[in-house]
């Protein structure tokens, strides 16, 4: 909603500045959002009047005239515009003046002839963005005035945003009582006189749906004159409102909306086939709407029809074949309450967003469309002439609007805001608003105006009340509540403390968007069910990830072609898939290295990272959770089908995966090198083990090395599970420190140096006992894996 | 004392003090006084003597032999000493040559930031909670008092996935999922993606809130005001002039935005605040009755306020950051600077 400064203040006029005005505006929930000169600098513009011209010498496009500047002599001024004729008024720049862009107007010779001024446009007055021809002003305008006086262009443009509650801001009136409510002053709405009926001649109005249209008015009037050109006041008004001057019988429509808030529409009353009615149109309805666009309609479609067709889409726009024209004789005026649920998303659906769908949408004042008629009607004969039909009115009072009273309970009041205000100055504030209030002994009764539809609940009025009363008024206090001791928990692991792991072991930590490339997505995760979004901002952002590395791996491209040669990346957040047709929203952790296991740094020898690096980080998390978590070699389409695992808790229970991308994907993807990932599923990941206290042994510990050979499908993992499966009482620990393949042992096999740490808790180990150990789980591991010691 | 004995101590001392290296000084200690040294010897050859004399000769070769100790303990610490000096200046090294390992990166700034925010408000009890982002339409709107067609919808632009499944636009319906599920008092934060079918320079299609609420017994708006002024001279650590402008959200009445005084420019007007010298921070307001309502929560027991605020706009300020893109690039060199 934009409006000029001086038309608010025809209402209500207080004594503070711009600043101050736009400042109380804003601090009374209207926020105002530009505040914008109506028109640029200039100065030393007059209104002029051509008293003669004639035709230039040496140029056959240049005249040379004769100018009345409110001087004693007239002016010669040399002008170029075509529209230029005796007996018209224009702006005139007289010698001296300054245009906009700081356009200094001298004395000067125009192909020999002088000239002592310019004639301007509106383009050259910086009120338009272009202009054809010289800007022609009234007849009646007076001449030699200043024409910044004359258009009163010392005004502002204020532009308020206002929140979809309050529709009743939407007009010059509604701002205008906010205005004298938060200044305390009167201010007093338009005055609307009835017009001189002419004829009783009428169109019949039927509606169909009363509830979707309470009311509707509409009346004829015949023999306007079309061409009759809008007053330059209104078509200032109207532009200084963001509105387009379209001929007076549309700007008289457009300025009665501005004014009052009631959106009218004139349609060309010869165009019409018997009577008016507003009805839901039926299925598959075409309709030409006054932008040009076609469209077909639908049930859910309220509209304006005669006989033969659709008129109009109701309070959202008319239709282009009974729109009025140059030609146009006789109009039917229309001006209804739509139920703001009948139009509210309406608009929308077809693309549109009006001036008049907005208000109808919000809700307009169901007690003002005779009013606004009038005021319509008065306008349009004061500017086109014509004569007044009757109105014919469909009213239905049941279902209109109701303003029912809301109870305001005086101690609520006190207790929502914290403090009392004085009963006085709550029925003057309410008052002011436009409200009815009946005081009782500890509440009051209070029914709002017609136009305010947000006003439904005590909770309402009080923020009313202290709109008004201003918010930074009201007191602030310091929190006192109930408090409960919250719970530590050590079961399951704060996520934080695992990212401050990963932090600390040198992953950046990224955020990446949830919404993924579809193409990066399938080829991560091919067999995952993905979840689409129905309006995708791109096709880049078009599907929910169904893992974190989708992420990651882009990000890390981000910085790999930034000449990045060492990243490392974790994020975490919700992965979606569809399971069993259902969204599964799903907490995952996830990594992503490459580049060398260590920054660069003197003494020790670069390498690259691989998958021991990472699984180390991840196994640090194991760390902290106190889970003996497994690797197990699995496959997955994102990874090298040689280096992926799978962790799973000990029940089996799957954590998530780590491995190397798939070669064919770094290559894919524009990677150049070795690319490592990990991902894990929080809740799982998180569950931590209690820790319990064991008593510590006294003996000493014994420390055994043995060298295996075993084959090499043989996995680590399996000589250790091997060992452990011994249940040796006293075997605290196995620690692989070595694996060997090459000279001394044969081909297909490997070498595993491991310790076997052995402590008993009763006393200490003694050879033999430590010899019987050893030589059990030998027989073991050759039992079970075929192992022999390595001689 | 024997010319013998004086002339082993004479040699021993002599040799004592031409000895350079430890394991030389050892050699000279086991000739002297080894079990066949020199010294040793002479004790030896006591043996022969009457007792009488034993004692006096015994005497005066233990006299000698302790000034041969401890010249040799002498010449031992003082080579102990240079050999220590020795290794002193043999193992100096440039210190100033960087430390090896792995290096320690740091977390994202909006992880930072809505760190900050939960330990502000734990800190006096609230609890916080997450709820899912793909989320159905009654929890985002419906149960907020945003029905269908309502025209703050508009203000929403949402992502679908059908007609009632959305991505959530705001963190507010964790309000609504909190509320269904646990009876007051309640004190809860509620930090999280949302998303808006929106992208330019000062959009992103995804970024994040934190929603807070409280409900209990005689909540007022004062209240509110307390919470979110000492909230925000807490997050910016800074005694910050805060005002509150009437505003609206369906699911608050009274509404309010919180403006704070630009941290840019200190309230005199930049370009950051559009030369007004305020920046808008968060929305709040008292739950609204409807919410209530949907939740089953008696309006007339219980009150409560509401507050929502954007972290990447908290961490623009906090941080200088110009511009709301750069933090889902990625870019290392951005991530890099919150440590």
């Amino acid at each position: 909603m934009q409006i000029s400064e001086a038309w608010l203040r025809e209402y209500v006029n207080p004594v503070i500045s711009t600043e101050e005005l736009v400042a109380q505006l804003t601090m009374a929930g209207l926020e105002v959002d530009s505040v914008t000169p109506v028109a640029a600098m200039f100065s030393g513009v007059v209104v002029g009047e051509v008293l003669s011209m004639a035709q230039h010498p040496d140029a056959d496009r240049l005249r040379v005239c004769q100018v009345a500047v409110g001087a004693t002599e007239p002016l010669q001024i040399v002008c170029g515009a075509s529209n230029v004729r005796v007996g018209l008024k224009i702006p005139a720049a007289l010698g001296g003046a300054v245009l906009p862009g700081d356009f200094k107007i001298k004395r000067s010779k125009l192909r020999g002839v002088e000239s002592f001024g310019m004639l301007c446009s509106e383009k050259e007055l910086g009120l338009a963005a272009d202009a054809n021809g010289l800007m022609e002003l009234a007849a009646d305008a007076p001449v030699g005035v200043d024409i910044r006086e004359y258009l009163s262009l010392n005004d502002v443009i204020i532009e308020v945003d206002l929140t979809p509650n309050r529709a009743d801001c939407l007009s010059v009136e509604g701002l205008a009582r906010e205005v004298a409510v938060l200044n305390q002053m009167d201010w007093s709405p338009t005055k609307v006189e009835a017009v001189e009926i002419a004829h009783r001649d009428m169109l019949e109005v039927s509606v169909e749906d009363t509830a979707a249209c309470p009311r509707y008015l509409g009346r004829l009037i015949k023999n306007v004159n079309t061409k009759a050109v809008t007053p330059l006041w209104m078509q200032e008004r109207l532009r200084r409102s963001g509105l387009r001057s379209l001929g007076a019988l549309v700007d008289v429509t457009n300025y009665v909306l501005i004014e009052l808030g009631q959106p009218l529409h004139a349609f060309d009353a010869d165009k019409l086939q018997g009577g008016i009615t507003v009805r839901w149109a039926k299925m598959d309805e075409g309709l030409a709407l006054l932008n040009g666009q076609h469209i077909k309609l639908d049930s859910n479609a309220l509209v304006i029809a005669d006989e033969l067709q659709v008129l109009a889409l109701a309070g959202i726009m008319g239709g282009l074949d009974s729109a009025v024209s140059d030609v146009t004789q006789n109009i039917f005026l229309e001006c209804a309450f739509f139920a703001p649920q009948s139009i509210a998303g309406k608009a929308r659906s077809v693309g549109l967003h009006t001036d008049s769908s907005h208000r109808f949408e919000r809700g307009v004042d169901a007690t003002l469309q005779a009013r606004a008629l009038e005021r319509a009607t008065q306008l349009i004969v004061a500017i086109a002439g014509g004569s007044v039909g009757i109105t014919a009115e469909v009213t239905t009072d049941a279902a209109l609007p109701q303003r029912t009273a809301v109870l305001l309970r005086k101690l609520r009041l006190e207790k929502t805001l914290g403090m009392a205000i004085a009963d006085e100055q709550v029925v003057d504030i309410f008052q002011r608003l436009g409200m009815s209030v009946e005081c009782q002994t500890d509440n009051w009764l209070v029914t709002p105006p017609g136009s305010r539809f947000d006003i439904a609940i005590e909770a309402d009025l009080i923020e009313e009340i202290a709109r008004i009363y201003g918010y930074n008024k009201l007191p602030s206090s310091s929190l006192l509540m109930r408090s409960e001791l919250s719970p530590a928990t050590e079961t399951v692991l704060d996520i934080n403390r695992v990212a401050d792991l990963l932090v600390d072991r040198g992953y950046q930590e990224a955020i990446t968007y949830s919404f993924v490339d579809e193409d990066i997505q399938l080829a991560i995760a091919p067999n995952d069910d993905v979840i689409r979004l129905k309006n995708p901002i791109s096709s880049e952002l078009s599907v929910m990830r169904t893992t974190l590395w989708c992420g990651l791996l882009k990000a890390a491209l981000y910085n790999t072609n930034r000449q990045q040669q060492r990243v490392r990346l974790f994020e975490t957040g919700l992965r979606f898939v569809k399971q069993d047709g259902t969204i599964c929203q799903q907490k995952m952790l996830a990594g992503l290295v490459l580049g060398s296991a260590y920054p660069e740094q003197w003494g020790e020898k670069s390498r690259k990272v691989d998958f021991f690096d990472m699984k180390a980080d991840v196994q640090s998390m194991f760390v902290l959770t106190g889970i003996v978590a497994q690797f197990s070699a699995a496959k997955h389409s994102a990874l090298h089908p040689g280096q992926t695992a799978e962790i799973l808790l000990p029940t089996g229970e799957k954590i998530g995966w780590i491995g190397m991308l798939h070669p064919i994907l770094e290559k894919q993807l524009g990677f150049d090198t070795q690319v490592f990932l990990f991902e894990l599923d929080q809740q799982v990941l998180l569950n931590k083990r209690f820790s319990k206290f064991k008593p510590l042994s006294k003996y000493p510990s014994v420390r055994r090395d043995l060298a295996l050979i075993v084959k090499e499908d043989i996995a680590a993992c399996d000589v250790i599970s091997c060992i452990k499966s011994s249940n040796e009482p006293t075997l605290k620990d196995v620690v692989i420190f070595d694996i060997y393949r090459g000279k001394g042992v044969e081909e297909g096999c490997k070498s595993i140096g491991l310790s076997l740490h052995l402590q008993n808790d009763i006393q200490t180990l003694t050879d033999s006992e430590i010899d019987a150990i050893l030589h059990r789980v030998l027989e073991k591991l050759t039992n079970e894996i075929s192992a022999r010691l390595r001689d | 004392m024997s010319a013998i004995l004086e002339e082993i101590l004479e040699q021993g001392l002599q040799e004592l003090a031409q000895v350079n290296e430890l394991s030389q000084l050892d050699q000279v200690r086991v000739q002297y006084l080894g079990k066949k040294g020199l010294f040793t010897l002479q004790m030896k050859e006591l043996a022969v003597l009457d007792p009488e004399q034993r004692r006096s000769v015994g005497q005066v070769i233990n006299q000698a032999k302790e000034q041969f100790q401890q010249q040799l303990q002498f010449r031992k610490n003082t080579l102990e000493q240079a050999a220590l000096e020795a290794r002193l200046v043999n193992e100096r090294i440039d210190i100033s040559l960087p430390g090896r390992g792995q290096v320690v990166a740091c977390l994202h700034p909006v992880t930072t930031t809505l760190r900050r925010i939960s330990k502000i408000f734990a800190s006096v009890g609230f609890k916080v909670v997450e709820g899912p982002e793909i989320e159905d339409d009654y929890h985002n709107f419906e149960a907020l008092n945003i029905p269908a067609h309502h025209p703050a919808r508009a203000m929403h632009d949402t992502f679908y996935f059908d007609a009632h499944t959305v991505l959530r636009t705001h963190t507010s319906p964790v309000q609504i999922r909190v509320m269904e599920s646990e009876t007051p008092p309640l004190k809860v934060i509620a930090p999280g993606r949302v998303y808006r079918c929106d992208s330019d320079i000062t959009h992103t299609p995804m970024f994040h809130q934190v929603e807070g609420f409280l409900v209990d017994t005689d909540v007022s708006f004062a209240d509110l005001k307390g919470v979110v002024y000492e909230f925000l001279r807490a997050f910016f650590e800074k005694d910050i002039q805060v005002r509150f402008r009437p505003s609206y959200f369906p699911f608050t009445e009274p509404s309010a935005e919180v403006d704070i005084e630009c941290v840019m420019c200190n309230g005199e007007g930049c370009r950051v605040c559009s030369q007004t010298g305020w920046l808008e921070v968060m929305g709040c307001g008292m739950i609204h009755p409807e919410v209530f309502k949907a939740v089953n929560i008696d309006s007339e027991c219980y009150s409560g306020f509401a507050f929502g605020m954007g972290v990447e706009r908290l961490a623009m300020l906090r941080y200088g950051i110009n511009d709301l893109r750069l933090f889902f690039e990625n870019d290392l060199k951005f991530l890099e600077q919150f440590n």
